[in-house]
């Protein structure tokens, strides 16, 4: 099948200035993005749950706010999708696992609650890889999201259903959460631009943790311009957070359209060899754009970055297994009885865990078990200093560095669900900034011979989101158009 | 037989009197309802994250001052098992980097006690397993309140130099002590506020390797304590000497058997996957912590008692009263926090011992009330009193009054009725007792020394008890000896 491009219902800017200035409604912003949600989700599943008719009452809010002259901030009317390991109030967050089906958070996400004071309108909540925990929704316990430019294919993960939503126009943005390339994986799997800031730039207050010292939460849209927005809108110190960073949010579309002249750009070859040739062809092409567009342009080595995903493949899995202990039985979710706790708590577990999420609790357990501790967690986190170091050795050199998002375009079910090391393999560009805390973005940039979207990755050093997006905006500018979202399957 | 020795570590869990939980805003409060002093971070609900509660941090650095221990940057670690009470299955602890490291306890008897580490952790919650006499494993079903979940507390793990019983008893009264004069916890062993733990091993006399511990869980009291490590080293030795050997276990103390019992191996095999809590930043104690710490910390109970020995040494010795009883005294006043008054008494010209001993018993029958008193009036009746213009039953009769009431000592004495005879009045009464019992006045001058009694009683009858006793005395002796 083939995916036609679409207009989707407007960018988050041109929605917010049109809400704003009173030119459209907030409530038929929303009517449009539902009509649109009526019309594809059976097909996409992008979905864990809608919430409409609370959506309506936040768009008349906003609609209230304008009509007496008040202003309902940059976001204003926007509807957006939450990936469904965000926590809102009273709307079920389930991290589409059993374990998790129905409970209702008491309290909603500092990102969720600073977009609600930004004017933006919450339609539902999206489909994602049980626990963050895979690379294509297929881990989901309520099924898979569909990618849009191919429902045979998968649209990457794990916040597989905040990218579809983008991509197939239901909603002009959405968030996600990254931990090792969750968000910028899909984006570039459903064509759209896919954001994974610095460390401690957006608070983790609300996000259901997979791995502490990886999770950060992002946005996706259609363009960098709006991805931009969405990250201001969302970033800035969080006192819930003690990873928070203590810094403003980062004025990114003040020079988005400053241009790359002068700045030093990296192609780090050693992500060139391991991936498919349209994905090595995109990063090669995307140098070439840079450098026509001012930029100097070199190759650079940076081995060590290959350690990232064994490293990533300890650490993650240690922290997950700690926090993901919590899901016992005894307090909320799924509880299935037994005679004494401990059994109540190891059949609550079994039932409710899909096998992703037990094989990482196994892992991570096993790593950070007594005797072999050292061995594993501690020489993975000597393998992430490691990558850290070089790193800062790169950054000496350049400014920006330029890698595949993904070693492959969109695969088609079932390709890789079985193989749990084919699968981790789709992070192995992306994990590398994660480990490090960088800031990292997937920007469509090419089509591949079959009409599926090829992504390139900018990855900047720590608080280097200024720079990064001004580099993606050129690589957009540079881009056909039809290499990106949205479009209707 | 062969000859033991005792080894002994403690490990107390203390409370911090903090306003607030260690990693959330929830009130720190016991005895509440259940489950009203929660939120998503206490509880664990998913995405919910800790903050630190500096406080906590400052009053952990207190105590760890006042422990004579070095404060060091310190990070935080996830102690990892299962257990209903704990809302996110892990333990937010501190593991190699604690906050305060090595230090030493002074006992009452001069011994010290070495002090491994005082880190800080959360608290879980309470279970109450209801049916089955309260046995986890008969229960019909299990309670659980989570008001206590993460409240601030600090472990504070002695060496193993701790030799008896009493010694254990003795270091947990002094810590605790401490930990009250500090102002970081309030000490109460009944509500849980300071509990104790205890790794009990016993070695042949002179044996430079240690024995296999035991540890020793549910030591509620003093008593306890003492109880349960003396049943400890005498199972130890029995086993020793009838040729079994010590299993490295865990056992619970039972109050009502007097004996300890080995928990099932199965509940104790843990292995907690210690590793850094991505959550929190590390804990660096910048100057401005230290100073906040440093400010709460005056000298500890030892130093105190010290300091107060000496004043002692100062004034003269009085005859009546033995050297034991004065010790008692001092660590009575010290540990009610008296001491201060008893300074400030002698400094404003008060006999040291007769101060000493007023704080101690009079005083001590109400410190809080005492710990208000005026250090200069208190001296003032204190003159009054060495002067001889008060007996000491009227003294204390004043000092009771000065502690309801406040006041001056003298218009006190004078609304009791207790103001001085002037002498000529006295007078005229020793010689009108004199002149209506000339009898019993021949027999005192003859020598017959308890006819005194029978003449001083008559003095103070006539008087309605408000002749000073010691100078009635004083006035016949002087007539006799004319």
């Amino acid at each position: 099948m083939t995916a036609r491009q679409a207009p989707g219902i407007g960018s988050v800017a041109g929605i917010a200035a049109a809400v704003r200035s009173g030119e459209i409604s907030a409530r038929s912003v929303l009517q449009s993005s539902l009509e649109r949600v009526a019309d594809l989700e059976a097909d996409l599943h992008c979905f864990n749950a809608i919430t409409a008719e609370k959506a309506m009452a936040d768009a008349d809010a906003v609609d209230r706010l304008v009509g007496s002259g008040l202003d309902p901030g940059p976001l204003a009317g926007v509807p957006v999708a939450l990936k469904d390991n965000l926590c809102t109030e009273g709307i079920p967050t389930t991290c589409s696992s059993r374990i998790l089906a129905g409970w209702m958070p008491p309290y909603d996400a500092t990102v969720v609650s600073r977009l609600r004071c930004a004017g933006a309108v919450p339609v539902g909540k999206t489909n994602l890889d049980e626990f963050a925990m895979g690379s294509s929704t297929e881990n989901s316990a309520f099924g898979p999201t569909r990618n849009p430019w191919d429902t045979t294919r998968v649209p990457g993960g794990s916040s597989g259903g905040s990218a579809a939503a983008v991509a197939s126009g239901m909603v002009p943005l959405a968030f996600g959460s990254d931990t090792g390339g969750s968000i910028r994986q899909p984006a570039s799997l459903c064509g759209i631009v896919g954001v994974k800031p610095t460390y401690g730039v957006v608070s983790r207050y609300g996000l259901i943790a997979f791995a502490s010292s990886l999770d950060q939460i992002g946005p996706f849209a259609a363009t960098v311009a709006d991805a931009a927005l969405g990250l201001e809108v969302v970033a800035g110190h969080d006192p819930m957070d003690s990873t928070s960073l203590d810094l403003p949010s980062p004025q990114l579309l003040a020079s988005l359209d400053d241009g790359v002249s002068g700045t030093r750009i990296g192609i780090v070859e050693d992500f060139l060899s391991d991936v498919s040739p349209e994905c090595r062809e995109a990063v090669v092409a995307a140098g070439e754009a840079l450098a026509a567009a001012g930029a100097k342009v070199d190759r650079v080595k940076i081995p060590e970055l290959l350690l990232g995903l064994p490293a990533y493949y300890i650490i993650a899995p240690a922290e997950a297994s700690s926090n993901l202990s919590r899901y016992d039985g005894v307090r909320y979710g799924l509880r299935v009885d037994g005679p004494d706790a401990e059994t109540m708590n190891a059949r609550t577990r079994g039932e409710g865990f899909g096998p992703e999420v037990k094989r990482r609790i196994m892992i991570g357990t096993y790593a950070l078990s007594a005797g072999y501790y050292d061995a594993y967690y501690g020489q993975a986190q000597k393998a992430r200093t490691l990558v850290i170091r070089a790193f800062e050795a790169a950054y000496r050199s350049f400014d920006v560095l330029l890698t595949p998002t993904t070693p492959s375009v969109a695969f088609p079910f079932g390709s890789k669900v079985d193989d749990p090391i084919q699968m981790y393999m789709c992070d192995v560009c992306s994990i590398p900034s994660s480990l490090a805390g960088h800031p990292a973005v997937s920007v469509p940039f090419a089509l591949s011979p079959e009409g599926l979207p090829v992504g390139v990755q900018v990855l900047a050093p720590a608080l280097g989101e200024t720079v990064m997006m001004r580099v993606a905006a050129s690589l957009e500018a540079a881009a056909p158009r039809q290499a990106r979202g949205p479009v209707t399957p | 037989m062969t000859e033991y020795e005792t080894v002994v570590g403690l490990e107390v869990h203390c409370e911090l009197a903090t306003a607030t939980k260690l990693f959330c805003g929830c009130r720190n409060a016991f005895g509440e309802a259940p489950n009203t002093n929660i939120c998503p971070v206490c509880l664990g609900l998913p995405g919910s994250l800790p903050v630190i509660n500096r406080r906590a941090v400052e009053l952990a650095l207190r105590i760890g001052t006042a422990l004579n221990c070095t404060a060091q940057r310190s990070i935080f670690h996830r102690k990892n098992y299962f257990y209903p009470d704990m809302p996110k299955d892990y333990q937010i602890s501190q593991y190699d980097e604690p906050i305060n490291l090595g230090g030493f306890l002074e006992l009452v008897d001069g011994s010290r006690v070495g002090i491994e580490r005082a880190h800080m952790e959360e608290d879980t919650g309470k279970t109450t397993h209801v049916g089955g006499g309260g046995r986890i494993r008969e229960a019909g079903y299990s309670l659980v309140d989570y008001n206590r979940a993460g409240v601030p507390l600090v472990e504070i793990v002695s060496r193993p130099d701790i030799s008896s019983a009493a010694q254990a008893r003795a270091y947990v009264d002094e810590l605790r002590s401490i930990l009250v004069a500090t102002g970081a916890s309030d000490g109460r062993m009944e509500e849980g506020s300071l509990r104790v733990d205890a790794n009990v091993s016993v070695r042949p006399a002179g044996a430079a390797e240690y024995g296999t511990r035991c540890e020793v869980k549910n030591l509620n009291s003093l008593r306890s304590l003492e109880r349960a490590i003396g049943y400890e080293v005498a199972r130890q030795i029995a086993l020793l000497e009838s040729g079994e050997r010590v299993a490295q276990e865990t056992r619970h103390w039972d109050e009502g058997d007097g004996r300890t019992h080995a928990l099932r191996s199965k509940e104790e095999a843990n292995d907690y996957r210690y590793f850094p809590e991505p959550d929190l930043a590390p804990l660096v104690p910048d100057a401005r912590l230290l100073a906040a710490a440093a400010e709460g910390v005056g000298p500890m109970p030892a130093e105190r008692r010290r300091r107060l020995s000496e004043l002692l040494k100062a004034g003269p010795e009085p005859a009546e009263r033995r050297d034991g009883s004065t010790t008692d005294q001092v660590v009575t006043v010290v540990d009610l926090g008296l001491d201060e008054l008893v300074h400030g008494a002698v400094t404003a010209g008060a006999d040291p011992h007769l101060s000493l001993a007023r704080a101690a018993n009079e005083a001590a029958a109400n410190p809080d009330a005492a710990k208000l008193l005026d250090p200069i009036a208190f001296a003032a009746l204190l003159k009054m009193e060495s002067s001889g213009q008060l007996s000491a039953t009227q003294s204390k009769e004043v000092l009771a009054e000065l502690m309801t009431h406040g006041g001056d000592p003298a218009r006190i004495a004078a609304s009791l009725g207790y103001e001085q005879m002037d002498t000529a009045a006295l007078d005229s009464m020793v010689d009108d007792v004199i002149a209506s019992n000339p009898e019993e006045w021949q027999r005192y001058r003859a020598g017959e020394e308890k006819v005194a009694q029978f003449l001083l009683g008559k003095v103070m009858r006539a008087t309605k008890g408000r002749a000073n006793g010691k100078l009635v005395a004083a006035a016949f002796a002087a007539r006799r000896s004319v």
